[in-house]
């Protein structure tokens, strides 16, 4: 048989369901390579062994008795740390957290579980999401599978770079201003964000509640639709899902894989191709663009004129509800406590743990929101935020009246050298630059290889309009036809 | 303590206008909370009623209970409020233990009802009924804290103890918060107004059916602000808010100590602090909380958690149509029915006794019956007990029963009384308790021609005098057959025995 840590997600489910291979063969060559190769690429912070063999078990037992098994049954899947699953330790990348081990599944964890999908284990991440390179993480940096020496994007590095270094065919991340896309650009795999509310983020560990949505990174566009498909759709326990059903991401995956674009409208925004991006990166997009231009597509210039504010009002609007979403961590409950000798206080318990138990970048961010959401101070930071916000909903409304879908590059710049960006916060900020306007506006945004600058992936951005999810898997799809999927080297 | 001397409370408010406003809040009797769905009954195990919503637990949100928006909505609609078409729920930001997330989730300035009113009534210095209409600013729904307990020191406050232990069960209860307007112009009558606003507010809520308004259970808690301007001022004085205010009494205690206490600053040339205050119920007494004039700021921001409550307007039409009688309506058609006058129901009222004589009326007794035993006997064991006369230990069932009995001559007034002294107890029902202490009226003619002629043959004396005429004489008769008969009437005894001996009564 071959190796299966190579096949895509359809491919392993396919022989599953067959019976050539079963989930147990499946997940044990998946261990094997997280076991061969993790310790280099550090894409995971706990690796579930038991609770991904029995998942496995389970599967094949199923199969054993004639059950029915959905499309992704057996497949193996990582899950971004910060997302809860049930017994499994959950740190956000944080040391707040070191040890916590929920009593509950999300709800995306329990969709994978349905679909009988076998989780392997908890992927590293920035700090509480917040960073675009791993290296905010408390557990260290995870390596990006095509240079170690480099990023693998955040703050969903660890899910794109297990899927870029074949420990995983499917991986589950979290994006607020860009976690998904932007890694899977850095790693030469696929990330979608969905339509805000189109994933149910009940269990998702909130850094910005407005802007966090869960979504599916895989290899193939196709993967990542079966995967949308399976953790999407309404759910009542949380209130800002959308009940309506998930448009037919997978359909439209399968259409554009035919490489027909014709009478679809690209959207090239005026404000996004001008300079910002490194020129390896414009080159690579305006090939694609071309390619695009080919199989029927018409490229249609937009001006979305406050993108430019998109920036900084994700900056004060992430960081308020940040502030106020991570002041339950106080050491009274769960997680990390410093400091309770009997002699201190309530007060200074709960100050030293969170002077302990967050990172640099999260204590940033905390006092950013802290500052913007004070009393004097609300309307000029986040009051005014909040109405560039509607702005820039009206950029993309006006924009999707000329055209079906919107393209840029995923981010400004190829995988950089750790350390290349920390010393000054803003330089890491605008690897975000094109992402972050997609979760003002709520919209679905995708990132789909596009081929390679000095060695190293470049990622195309399609955004769609809110509940149009569907649009830019067809697009994606059509890219991947021409592109294929981009193979790193041998780790 | 204090040992300034207070003025005369004649002399203050002569001097003085005060100004009130009231917070109060009303813990919801929905069968979940607020944004999950662990059930809200009162006590249980600490921790027991909580899931990783109201532990506030990583990844957990919040849902918001329909039950609890439509309660409010009812409320705020009796209250005679606009319910905005369009609200919001906000997130109020400050560190404390019992607060699972650290913030509590509100609504700011984006309230479900507001600019309202609701009509009150106290008795006028002639006696007769008076109206104050109070403005209601805002009714807002939010959710409840949990409660901590202190442990170890002497006192049960946090000064002293060793341990402190947090307790969920009572988070995320749906909690709305009634603010009224700023009350002005009730001179003298302030801490009755603000009583008897309470006492109105609370018997809306309750003709609502919404929630159980108990306020020794906490299920209705109230916060008074007070200020003091000069008589003729036209500026308001600076107002202090007095928490810890657990009855109806308080209310009015609590305005009233509140006003002495500013003129006694006042008057010394004294600055009143904006402040929160604690009332102490033994000493009738506020003292000195946290000052509220380095304000904590909260952070309100909107929920983001949460989508915009937007009510159907039809919806709040059903809502609007399918009120009930307001309770002072209720009561005037109450009055009429009982044929009572307003000195006579004002006595009801002030018993706390409307409720349940209308229910022991409805349980097929006569209004007068009724009113006897819940303003007489009841209420005399209730002062006695110190209680709320619905707690002191006989259901309208029981008391209309009693009154049946009576009515039926089964139980004469003094036994009645015995009978009612065991339903307190908890002894049963009254024909239960009758039957167990052999209580009842003996009305068997033939028992009682026994017990006659057994006393007669016994008192041979006394039998001759009376049938020579002297009737007077036949008392001692009668009591030797009361007392062997342990509770015969003693109106048919005493013919009985005169008859016996062939004299006429």
């Amino acid at each position: 048989m071959a190796d299966v840590t190579r096949m895509t997600a359809t491919e392993i489910a396919a022989l599953i369901a067959t019976g050539e291979a079963s989930a147990v063969e499946v997940t044990r060559a998946h261990l094997d390579r997280i076991a061969a190769v993790d310790d280099r690429v550090h894409a995971f912070l706990h690796v579930d062994t038991d609770g991904a063999l029995e998942a496995a078990r389970a599967v094949d037992a199923k199969r054993a008795a004639g059950e029915e098994l959905g499309p992704l049954a057996g497949v193996p899947v990582a899950v971004k740390d910060v997302l809860t699953a049930k017994g499994v330790p959950t740190t956000v990348g944080s040391k707040i957290l070191e040890g916590w081990r929920p009593p509950y599944d999300s709800t995306i964890v329990r969709r994978l579980r349905a679909a009988g999908t076998v989780m392997l284990g908890k992927t590293n991440m920035d700090e509480f999401a917040m960073g675009s390179s791993t290296e905010y993480s408390a557990y260290g940096p995870t390596g990006n599978p095509w240079d170690l020496g480099r990023i693998p994007g955040g703050s969903g590095g660890g899910s794109s770079a297990a899927l870029a270094a074949y420990e995983a065919p499917l991986a589950i991340g979290s994006d607020t201003g860009g976690s998904i896309r932007q890694p899977g650009a850095v790693t030469g795999t696929v990330g979608a964000k969905p339509t805000y509310g189109g994933t149910s983020r009940y269990g998702l560990v909130a850094f910005s509640s407005s802007l966090d949505t869960p979504g599916p990174c895989a290899r193939t566009v196709l993967d990542a639709a079966l995967l949308h498909e399976a953790i999407g759709g309404h759910d009542p326990r949380d209130s800002t899902s959308i009940p309506a059903p998930v448009p037919d991401v997978v359909a439209a995956a399968r259409a554009g894989a035919s490489g027909d674009l014709t009478g679809v409208k690209l959207g090239l925004v005026t404000e996004f191709s001008g300079e910002g991006a490194e020129p390896g990166v414009t080159a690579a997009f305006r090939d694609a663009v071309d390619a695009l231009t080919k199989l029927g597509a018409e490229v249609v210039e937009v001006s979305c004129p406050h993108f430019q504010y998109a920036l900084p009002a994700y900056y004060l609007i992430a960081p308020s509800e940040c502030s106020s979403n991570l002041a339950r961590f106080d050491g009274v409950r769960f997680g990390l406590r410093v400091g309770d000798d009997g002699n201190r206080g309530l007060e200074e318990v709960m100050s030293l743990t969170r002077d302990a138990g967050f990172g640099p970048e999260v204590k940033r961010r905390i006092m950013l929101g802290t500052y913007a959401l004070s009393s004097g101070y609300y309307d000029a930071y986040y009051g005014q935020a909040q109405k560039v916000r509607t702005l820039i909903t009206r950029d993309f409304t006006a924009a999707f009246e000329q055209a079906d879908v919107l393209i840029s590059p995923t981010t400004p710049f190829v995988a950089f050298p750790f350390g290349s960006r920390t010393a000054d916060p803003y330089q890491m900020y605008l690897a975000d630059l094109f992402t972050i306007p997609t979760n003002l506006y709520g919209g679905p945004g995708i990132s789909v290889p596009c081929g390679l600058s000095e060695g190293l992936p470049v990622g195309l951005q399609i955004m769609a309009p809110t509940m149009a999810d569907d649009r830019m898997y067809r697009v994606g799809a059509a890219l991947e036809s021409v592109i294929g999927t981009l193979t790193p080297p041998e780790l | 303590m204090s040992t300034t001397v207070l003025p005369s409370y004649d002399d203050v408010v002569e001097r003085y206008a005060p100004v009130i406003g009231l917070e109060t809040h009303v813990e919801l009797g929905t069968k979940t909370k607020m944004f999950c769905g662990c059930p809200t009954d009162f006590g249980g195990e600490p921790n027991t009623r909580v899931c990783p919503v109201c532990l506030g637990l990583p990844g957990s949100l919040p849902v918001a209970n329909k039950a609890a928006i439509e309660a409010t909505i009812r409320i705020g609609l009796a209250l005679n409020c606009s319910i905005a078409p369009w609200s919001r729920f906000a997130r109020k930001n400050y560190f404390y233990p019992d607060m699972p997330k650290n913030y509590q989730i509100s609504q700011y300035d984006e309230p479900l009802c507001v600019d309202g009113w609701l009509d009150v009534e106290i008795v006028g210095e002639d006696g007769q009924p008076e109206l104050f209409r109070v403005g209601i600013e805002r009714v807002h729904l939010e959710e409840d804290t949990g409660k901590t307990l202190h442990v170890g020191g002497a006192t049960g406050r946090i000064h002293g103890a060793t341990e402190s232990l947090v307790d969920y069960n009572r988070a995320g209860i749906p909690l709305v918060e009634i603010v009224t307007k700023p009350i002005p112009g009730t001179g003298a009558k302030a801490p009755i107004v603000a009583r008897a606003y309470v006492t109105e507010l609370r018997d809306v809520v309750r003709s609502l059916g919404v929630s159980d308004v108990r306020m020794e259970e906490g299920s209705l808690r109230c916060d008074v602000n007070t200020s003091l301007s000069p008589a003729g001022s036209a500026e308001w004085g600076t107002r202090t808010e007095t928490k810890n205010v657990n009855s109806l009494r308080s209310v009015e205690r609590a305005v009233r100590s509140e006003m002495l206490r500013q003129a006694a600053v006042l008057d010394t040339g004294g600055r009143i602090v904006q402040e929160t205050r604690h009332f102490h119920e033994d000493t009738g007494d506020t003292t000195s909380g946290r000052s509220k004039e380095t304000a904590t700021d909260y952070r309100y921001f909107p929920e983001p958690d949460l989508v915009p409550l937007a009510p159907d307007p039809a919806w709040v039409a059903d809502l609007k149509a399918a009120l009930p009688e307001l309770p002072r309506l209720h009561r005037r058609r109450l009055q009429q029915d009982w044929g009572l006058n307003d000195h006579d129901m004002q006595s009801v009222l002030n018993a706390g006794a409307v409720e349940l004589i209308e229910q022991t009326v409805a349980a097929g007794t006569t209004p007068a019956g009724a009113r006897k035993w819940w303003l007489g006997e009841l209420s005399r064991r209730a002062n006695e007990a110190g209680v709320e006369l619905s707690a002191v230990g006989a259901t309208p069932a029981q008391v209309a029963e009693l009154q049946k009995l009576v009515d039926a001559g089964k139980l004469n007034d003094k036994l009645a009384r015995t009978v009612l002294e065991g339903v307190v107890a908890g002894e049963g029902s009254p024909s239960e308790i009758m039957a167990a202490r052999g209580l009842e009226v003996v009305s068997d003619t033939g028992a009682l021609t026994t017990a006659v002629d057994e006393a007669i043959t016994a008192n041979p004396d006394i039998a001759a005098k009376v049938r020579d005429g002297k009737v007077a004489a036949a008392g001692a008769l009668v009591g030797a057959v009361m007392k062997s008969t342990r509770g015969a009437d003693a109106k048919t005894v005493r013919s009985l025995i005169l008859s016996r001996l062939g004299v006429e009564g």
